[in-house]
């Protein structure tokens, strides 16, 4: 069996929770064996996994899971894996799944390839499965040869595919593990999609010369359904938030689209974003190096573009 | 205070990534290798900086051959106080954790520190292994890292904004920006980094469940496509018809 951990943080499965029950199912399906889902706290509707593929929904209703400890968390993901003999696990490549991954590998003596971004194909005993490593520079296929195996899915990876009927969750108890980590807050950006999961992002960089401009790149972002983005230098400067920062020191992401607004395109940068589907270059020197990077660019003044580009997709959302 | 930074060591961000002629293997030729520098701008120096606060010791730990001792040295002048080379040549994340946990069990640190991933494997694997391993709480991504007492307080980067958390010493974090600023070594500091112990421990058996077999290079891409700048309905009709990303 494959097994998925769907994640719902504060109670609401994200895209990525369907983009890793979407995967588990091709990986069963590959394996000639079936994908269930847990879900480890009170998501509402945990059935709907059924939708992406998961034919058993176990859920763990226990009020323990309402925060985040990845010491409880692995206990209780391991015990359902081994109750039922699951032979792969899927997680998400999320902070949460980042954290539980290694740990889970351990507990299950399975071996791990996290952030994987395509399909394994099975070799006997063994799968192999590819990654992006070296910052986006070149790709890893890694084997994995133990009995069971951990996945991590980069997010975006794939698209999550609603194709069967919904479930009903099967509620399960698990034994108690100490939780040692006391959670005392979460902050997040209420009503916008996070970076790692958005389908198009808009960055901007230093071209954009001062906090005051970024108007016309929210606006921007609001007609595309876009997430905003930002590189080192702005964030380091506090004229946009940190948890915009993409990039080696920010974090990496690889949405369908990317509009980079004002951004040289260094070398630190790309590593972040050099994964993303498609670059649209707007920059107003024809030799910044993000131009070799890019799909489609633009040489100008980014003060004019913006707002030109703006008015041109409202065009088109409204045609 | 004692604490353990475990340190990679991996190629500059700005080298060209090649690979042998089968592509079983990275090419190091011509490479510059340099501390990842996660490890050394967060984790290292925020062990540092407890230490010169609260006093300790702060180990430096490396998984790898004797070649990485250059590597060593740096964080030596940096900051730590002495450093452990476990010897061998790590073809696996799980490898380099069970050594990592072999070493620290009996050691009792009060944090295991680790950079939030490698540059190069980019796989976030290796610290919740080792707490694992070593049955301690782990914070991942952590973002900023306080101590009272015995209780850290920590801030930890989630999707899109950022958790706060406290949990009892001893535990394992992963250090990412913003815990704190990177060190330049001064003269000082890379002269008494020559005469701090560094000591070699040999490797435990462990066998590699997952690795590396074969790298290859990302598809090049096309070459830009220019539009003129007022020319955005272009635009819009290529990345609707053309690239189908809206
Ligand atoms: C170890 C290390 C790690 C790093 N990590 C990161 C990281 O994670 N993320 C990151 O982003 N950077 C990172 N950097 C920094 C990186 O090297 C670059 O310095 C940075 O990305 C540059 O930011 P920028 O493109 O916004 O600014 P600049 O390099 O100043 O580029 C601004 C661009 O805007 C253009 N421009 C200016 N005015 C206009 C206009 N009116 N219209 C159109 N275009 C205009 C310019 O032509 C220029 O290309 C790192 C650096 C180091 C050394």
């Amino acid at each position: 069996m494959v097994l998925v951990f769907a994640e719902s943080p504060r109670g609401q499965f994200k895209k990525s929770a369907f983009e890793a029950v979407t995967y588990g199912r091709k990986v069963a399906d590959a394996m000639g064996t079936s994908c269930a889902a847990l879900v480890l706290g009170n998501a509402a509707n945990a059935g709907q996994l059924g939708q992406y593929g998961a034919v058993k929904v176990f859920q763990v209703t226990d009020t323990a899971f309402d925060a985040f400890d990845s010491q409880t968390y692995a206990s209780a993901i391991a015990e359902v894996a081994g109750k039922n003999g699951a032979k792969v696990l899927v997680l998400s490549h999320s902070s949460t799944g980042k954290s539980l991954a290694g740990r889970l590998a351990v507990r299950l003596n399975a071996g791990l390839v996290s952030g994987v971004n395509s399909l394994p194909s099975a070799q006997g005993n063994s799968l192999k499965v590819k990654k992006s490593v070296f910052s986006g520079k070149a790709i890893a296929e890694f084997e994995i040869s133990s009995d069971v195996k951990v996945i991590s899915l980069m997010g975006n990876a794939v698209k999550p595919e609603s194709l069967g009927a919904a479930v009903s969750a099967e509620t399960i108890t698990v034994g108690a593990a100490k939780g040692r980590i006391r959670v005392k807050s979460v902050k997040t950006q209420e009503g916008t999609v996070p970076l790692p999961e958005a389908e198009i992002v808009v960055s901007a960089g230093r071209g954009m010369k001062g906090p005051e401009n970024w108007g016309m790149v929210e606006e921007l972002a609001t007609s595309l359904g876009a997430t905003t983005a930002c590189s080192r230098p702005v964030a380091d400067a506090h004229w946009r938030p940190h948890h915009e920062h993409v990039g080696q020191t920010g974090i990496a992401i690889r949405p369908n689209l990317y509009i980079a607004i004002g951004i040289s395109g260094a070398i630190q940068h790309l590593a972040g974003v050099n994964n993303s589907k498609v670059i649209v270059v707007i920059n107003k020197d024809p030799e910044a190096p993000f131009f070799k990077a890019a799909d489609y660019g633009v040489v100008g003044d980014l003060f004019e573009v913006v707002p030109q580009l703006n008015a041109a997709i409202k065009k088109f959302k409204a045609g | 205070m004692k604490l353990l930074v475990c340190i990679s060591q991996t190629p500059d961000t700005t080298s060209k990534v090649s690979f042998n002629a089968d592509g079983s293997e990275f090419n190091a030729a011509g490479v510059q290798f340099i501390m990842n520098p996660y490890d050394e701008w967060y984790a290292l120096v925020r062990a540092c900086e407890l230490r010169e606060t609260l006093g300790g010791t702060v180990v430096a730990l490396n998984v790898g051959p004797a070649a990485n001792e250059t590597t060593i040295r740096k964080a030596l002048a940096i900051g730590a106080d002495e450093a452990v080379r476990i010897d061998s040549d790590p073809k696996s994340a799980g490898f380099v954790a069970k050594q990592i946990a072999e070493y620290a069990k009996n050691e009792a640190f009060d944090i295991i520190f680790f950079g939030k991933e490698t540059i190069d494997h980019n796989g976030s694997e290796v610290g919740a292994m080792v707490a694992e391993y070593l049955d301690l709480p782990y914070v991942s991504y952590a973002s900023k890292l306080d101590l009272n007492g015995s209780v850290a307080t920590l801030e930890r980067d989630i999707e899109g904004g950022v958790e706060t958390l406290e949990v009892d010493l001893p535990f394992v974090v992963s250090a990412a920006k913003g815990m704190a600023e990177q060190r330049i070594p001064n003269m000082r500091g890379i002269m008494t980094a020559r005469t701090k112990p560094l000591k070699e421990v040999p490797a435990v058996a462990y066998e590699d469940q997952a690795k590396a077999v074969q790298f290859t290079l990302p598809p090049a891409k096309a070459g830009v496509k220019l539009v003129q700048p007022d020319q955005m309905d272009e635009l819009v009709r290529l990345l609707h018809e053309e690239a189908k990303v809206i």
